[in-house]
């Protein structure tokens, strides 16, 4: 077995081992039971109170919603107002960096509020340092709290039984931020800078290299951004190459501390579920289903990217180190298709090899994987996400074994099918005629100039657009010229509402949940804590993803990858 | 006449009219209801617009006959779906014509305020009017008696041959309309209009007039209506894509695709399964008055079972007497035979009989009593005083512990051990005093039904909670639950009590079943979830509840839950067979599809299907036989075994999920064979 095989699987165990006890101390924070970050309290309290929020006073699943909502349009003004005038302050701004454009500023400005961090710029030109610090930094921080806290308003409704109250959004959101993501942020930052990821305030250093040519070096306060950028599933670089960039990830142990730090909160989260539920059992089942789904996509993308590129082969040569088009050395194929198979579960979305220079089928595993988008998934919105195919899944099973479904005791009826049905094919109502929509352009418009490739493999860089867009991934296949009005303005509304919807319709259903009596268990009920209801889980997302999705994937990378 | 219509699924004229209503029901406006089959319609109707044009030289992309074919095909699945649903109501209608049938017009004498008698037809009683009916007459409608006993013969409704007695003012005051009056004279109040009884309610919901769907059907609807919003988003942008991709693909394979993808296999036999459910319980005698009544009986928690007849064969008998304080022993059979003289009861009638197999030779003078103490609630005894002075009393302990106050403590804790040692082996001990004094202890017992005991432990493997209701004291009680295997007891049961259980389970969030048929029943068969009466029983139980047993059988609640688990069963396994389908479906027509401009796609091809057109026909052959080659389990049901939640799971994902995901490669693969054989 190559070494790097091994450190793919030594890295998967490093990460459970560590998001088990996160798991357990997240469950602590968020129940409010004692935990040894306590000494935090005096401080939140004086959040609270500069928020004018009571801590102790409980929201209903539309209050707590209507909080997510207004906190996040202030986040949005505050971007975009920064995006736009970046250039008129000339604080922290050294390179001189301009505005930027109203439709860039629109959907850089929505792309960071929803978690998403789609990037139609790069960095180094893009954004003044004030910019990366206010606008970046601080809504990595708080779109990934966004997620949590609302994921926490869904848990909190599957244990209260007769009851509105859901819990406080502000109180899971100040935490969230407070006990979790900075905290893990100044660690990662910290092993980041002992491994030469700059972190500074000076403007870009121009030198003269050996060639003798005068040549800019783009720096600043990149660790901090980047250690936020992979804990938060945000994955909004500081440079345009994102963590392929070696300032952003410098070497063999940045990599890895990078990788980890993607998933760890998502598999963290699972396993919170489990602790947070009394139900540890639970918890290992809906691990198991997502570590079922991901060991899937990583061997699948692993082993395509090692086998290398079948037309090079078709002319006899030799793929040692497999597809290594895109990729950067010091990592090799397996370990940027692993990162491209993490970065597409969690919704991460940054990237340290070009995914578009992946072989296409390992393209189509990657938008397979941001298409169930629940494998993990981003932090929080992933197991809102997930937790739609849990509905469907009681739904289904409960009609099989002849009882009206029920889930953790509540039973399953019209109204939460309904809104699980609708959320779910909110996903196809939206990138399907999104997609249609910019085909259509693209043909009939052949000089438009978005795509650098034609045929199969320009049809997969559009569909891989919306695709990551609605995932909230922000992730791209860079060959498509996405720094136009139709992309920006198109690609923002998506990030908008598919970020949105999603959480809200989960969170809905906990809500009517949680206003219901509990039904305790007996023989005839089906137990959700199973190996079997695992099986359901896997048949449910794949069925309802798949069939949704195959005929696009077939005309894009499964066409491509067939016609090589 | 008794239910002896053919359990056979397909009769020569069920299969004609049903034939009849598939075409009728391809009235959109019927269709609308169904949205699944609905955009079938649609699909057929642009089918036709393109075979109409194809033939007359348009260029639609596709050979005129093969438009032709799919169009067809598609009409077909409509049609099948149809037939579905038609043969699924003829049979309810054919069973439940057999009890109406018994309610031709008859003569009927209606009596008036003043005791005028006067002769009109059945149909013209209204609802409160009271008819006369003597022996030898049929009752002309549902009704009640208010004055009167009659023994009467139900065998056309029930197929019981035995005739039951029926009462004004007791719990068995109920007649139904088509019933013969064997004896006697009875004076009966109309309790509903013509067209208006549970019966014609009945029809009614069968028929589909007034067939709402239950809350179930409404969330399985959606999810299938949601399937089927997404697979038009996915046929509908195929057009674009494929056009950017450079392929070609034609609006028949579009629309092939598209049928074949939503759920009509379950949206096709969605109405047809809900029927057939209701259609069985019409044939085990249960008269359900909604849908959601039967659905509700497959989820439900608890069942309340009162003791005598349904856990217990009949009354309970005398089996032995036991003389205290040392009394002669035949003196107290003579004493216990006097003293239940005036009992009219079962158990006062088994206490003579006892009397006389334990002392054949006695002679009890019949004459000798001045003064029959009758059995009161308040008392709690009855007993006799004979011409001689003596009083002979007989009654529960505890009552006849205040009567009895000539013992000595002493005496009476002897007594006590007795009785709790009777009570303790299930029997209930009567105790016998004379003049203050008590002299013996009859045992009485009950007989628990054979079979009944395996009844209730596969109530348990479905999840359900067993409660016996009896006014037995406690640990008589306890004896005969253990010895039945029922899970829980209410002993010395009040009315009330029946009501508290069931407010009490329904708390903590369970569905309560229960049986019954007295009025004091009423408000709990109302409080119940599932409340089943006994057609003998009084109106207002009949009312109260959402089921009535035309057999008065008391163990039929159980069978109603088992078909309320098979409906749902049915639904569950046939949807998700029907959208599992779907794989192999892709697998046919998207290479299909682009085998002309993608030739690299026939990788896909992985059933080896000969042309891409006989790809594409295949799979819509298969889709649309489907539905007809599944009616039969849509009717019958899916075998429900209480095997636990997760063992049935596990079993129906290999039959219907794993089954369904094989399946149609098999059968679209055989297709294509006979198919590339025949052309």
């Amino acid at each position: 077995m190559p070494s790097s095989i091994i450190s793919v699987i030594l890295l998967s165990a490093f990460v459970i081992l560590l998001a088990y006890p996160l798991g357990k101390y997240l469950s602590k924070v968020f129940k409010g039971e004692k935990n040894f970050m306590d000494f935090l309290t005096p401080f939140e309290n004086f959040i609270f109170k500069v928020i004018s929020v009571d801590p102790a006073s409980q929201m209903s699943w539309k209050e707590n919603m209507k909080a997510m909502l207004r906190i996040n349009l202030i986040f949005y003004f505050w971007a975009y107002i920064i995006l736009a005038l970046q250039g008129s302050i000339s604080f922290l701004n050294p390179a001189a960096i301009a505005n930027m454009e109203a439709t860039l500023a629109f959907n850089t400005a929505i792309s960071f509020v929803t978690n998403t961090n789609l990037q139609h710029y790069s960095g180094e030109t893009g954004l003044s340092y004030f910019s990366q610090l206010l606008v970046i930094g601080f809504l990595q921080f708080v779109s990934a709290a966004t997620g949590i806290a609302a994921m926490l308003v869904l848990m909190k409704g599957l244990v209260v039984k007769n009851s509105q109250s859901l819990g406080n959004f502000y109180v899971y959101f100040v935490k969230s931020i407070t006990r979790l993501l900075l905290p893990l942020s100044i660690i990662v930052a910290v092993i980041l800078l002992f491994n030469g990821v700059p972190q500074t305030l000076q403007a870009p250093e121009k030198i003269t290299n050996l060639e003798g040519e005068k040549v800019t070096i783009a720096t600043g306060p990149v660790a901090s951004v980047v250690a936020i950028k992979q804990v938060g599933t945000n994955g909004g670089g500081f440079f345009g190459t994102n963590s392929a960039h070696p300032f952003e990830n410098a070497n063999f142990v940045t990599n890895l501390v990078e990788t980890s730090a993607i998933i760890i909160i998502p598999v963290a989260l699972v396993f919170m579920v489990g602790f947070y539920l009394n139900r540890k059992k639970l918890g290992w089942v809906f691990f198991t289903v997502m570590v079922v789904m991901l060991s899937l996509f990583i061997f699948s993308a692993v082993a395509l990217e090692l086998s290398g590129n079948p037309q090079l082969a078709k002319m006899g040569l030799s793929q040692p180190q497999g597809n290594m088009e895109g990729k950067e050395t010091r990592f090799g194929s397996e370990l940027s298709a692993l990162w491209g198979v993490l970065t597409t579960s969690t919704s991460n979305g940054s990237v340290n090899s070009m995914h578009d220079s992946h072989t296409p089928l390992a393209g189509a595993v990657y938008m397979f994987d941001m298409m169930v988008n629940a494998v993990f998934g981003g932090v929080g919105v992933g197991f809102l996400n997930f937790f739609l195919y849990v509905v469907i899944g009681v739904f289904i099973s409960g009609l099989m074994v002849g009882r009206t479904p029920e889930l953790l005791g509540k039973k399953i009826e019209a109204r939460e099918v309904k809104i699980a049905s609708l959320v779910i094919l909110f996903q196809p109502l939206i990138v399907l005629p999104m997609t249609a929509i910019a085909a259509y352009i693209a043909k009939t418009t052949p000089d438009i100039g978005w795509l650098n490739n034609p045929g199969y493999h320009g049809f997969s860089e559009m569909l891989y657009e919306f695709t990551s867009a609605f995932a909230n991934n922000g992730s791209g296949f860079e060959g498509l010229g996405d720094n136009t009005a139709f992309w920006n303005i198109s690609t923002g509304l998506v990030m908008l509402v598919a970020r949105f919807i999603p959480i809200i319709g989960p969170v809905a259903i906990a809500g009517s949940l949680a206003a219901k009596k509990s039904v305790p268990e007996s023989e005839g009920s089906l137990k959700i804590d199973s190996a079997i209801f695992g099986v359901v889980l896997l048949g449910v997302i794949f069925i309802v993803v798949g069939l949704s999705f195959l005929p696009a994937l077939a005309l894009g990378p499964v066409a491509e990858y067939f016609s090589m | 006449m008794k239910k002896k219509l053919s359990n056979k699924l397909f009769t020569k004229e069920l299969v004609l009219e049903a034939s009849i209503a598939s075409f009728k029901k391809l009235n959109p406006r019927h269709l609308v209801k169904n949205p699944v089959m609905f955009t079938v319609l649609i699909g057929t109707v642009i089918m036709v617009a393109e075979t109409f044009m194809s033939f007359a030289g348009y260029q639609t992309g596709e050979g005129s006959f093969y438009n032709l074919s799919i169009m067809i095909l598609l009409l077909l699945t409509v049609l099948f779906a149809n037939f579905a649903e038609a043969i699924a109501e003829a049979r309810g209608k054919a069973q439940a014509a057999t009890l109406r049938n018994t309610r031709e017009n008859t003569e009927a004498h209606k009596i008036d305020e003043q005791g005028r008698i006067t002769s009109v037809i059945s149909s013209a009683l209204k609802k409160g009017e009271m008819f006369v009916v003597v022996a030898g007459e049929v009752i002309p409608n549902d009704g009640e008696i208010v004055e009167g006993i009659a023994s009467i013969d139900e065998s056309a409704i029930t197929g019981e041959s035995a005739p039951v007695i029926r009462e004004a003012g007791t719990d068995h005051s109920g007649v139904i309309g088509g019933t013969k009056v064997l004896s006697d004279r009875i004076v009966v109040r109309v309790t509903s209009n013509q067209g208006d009884s549970f019966l014609d309610k009945m029809i009614a919901l069968v028929e589909g007039a007034n067939r709402q769907k239950t809350p179930n059907e409404i969330a399985l609807t959606i999810l299938l209506a949601s399937f089927t919003i997404i697979f038009l988003l996915v046929v509908i942008t195929l057009q674009p894509f494929s056009m950017y991709v450079g392929a070609v693909v034609t609006i028949p394979a579009l629309i092939s695709l598209f049928v074949c993808l939503i759920p009509t296999t379950i949206g096709g036999l969605l109405s047809a399964i809900g029927i057939a459910g209701m259609d069985r319980a019409l044939r085990a005698n249960v008269i359900a008055k909604s849908g959601k009544a039967v659905e509700n009986a497959g989820d439900i928690d608890v069942v309340l079972l009162d003791k005598t007849g349904t856990i217990t064969i009949g009354n309970r008998r005398a089996t032995n007497i036991y003389p205290v304080n040392g009394f002669d022993s035949q003196q107290l059979f003579a004493y216990c035979a006097l003293s239940s003289l005036g009992d009219p009861t079962p158990e006062g009638k088994s206490i003579i009989e006892l009397t006389r197999q334990l002392a054949p030779a006695m002679n009890v003078d019949t004459k000798s009593y001045d003064r029959v103490i009758p059995f009161s609630a308040e008392q709690r005894m009855s007993g006799i005083d004979l011409t001689d002075g003596v009083k002979i009393r007989k009654g529960a302990n505890d009552a006849m512990k205040k009567w009895a106050s000539v013992d000595t403590e002493a005496e009476y804790t002897r007594i006590s051990v007795e009785v709790d040692e009777i009570a303790a082996n299930g029997g209930t001990p009567i105790v016998v005093g004379k003049d203050n004094k008590t002299i013996g202890i009859i045992q009485l017992e009950d007989i628990i039904k054979p079979g009944i005991t395996e009844r209730f432990a596969r109530m348990r493997k479905m999840g359900v909670k067993t409660v016996m209701v009896t006014g037995d004291n406690p640990l008589t009680a306890k004896y005969i639950a253990k010895h039945a295997g029922v899970d829980d007891y209410i002993a010395e049961a009040k009315p009330e009590d029946k009501m508290n259980y069931i407010l009490k389970e329904q708390s903590e969030g369970k569905l309560v079943a229960m049986m019954g048929d007295g009025t004091n029943d009423a408000p709990a068969l109302a409080q119940a979830d599932v409340g089943v009466a006994m057609n003998s029983g009084t109106q207002a139980a009949k009312e109260a509840a959402n089921m009535v047993d035309l057999d008065s059988d008391p163990t039929k609640l159980l069978e109603v839950i088992e078909i309320g688990k098979q409906l749902l069963i049915t639904r569950g396994n046939v949807t998700t067979f029907s959208i599992v389908n779907d794989v192999a479906k892709y697998f046919a027509i998207v290479p299909a599809m682009f085998a002309a401009s993608i030739p690299g796609m026939a990788v896909l091809n992985v059933m080896g299907l000969k042309t891409p057109q006989s790809a594409i026909l295949s799979a819509v052959i298969f889709n649309a036989l489907i539905i007809p080659a599944l009616i039969p389990i849509a009717l019958r049901g899916v075998k429900y075994k209480p095997i636990g939640a997760d063992a049935l799971l596990v079993r129906n994902l290999l039959i219907y999920g794993l089954g369904g995901l094989i399946a149609p490669f098999i059968g679209i693969k055989l297709i294509d064979m006979c198919l590339s054989f025949l052309f």
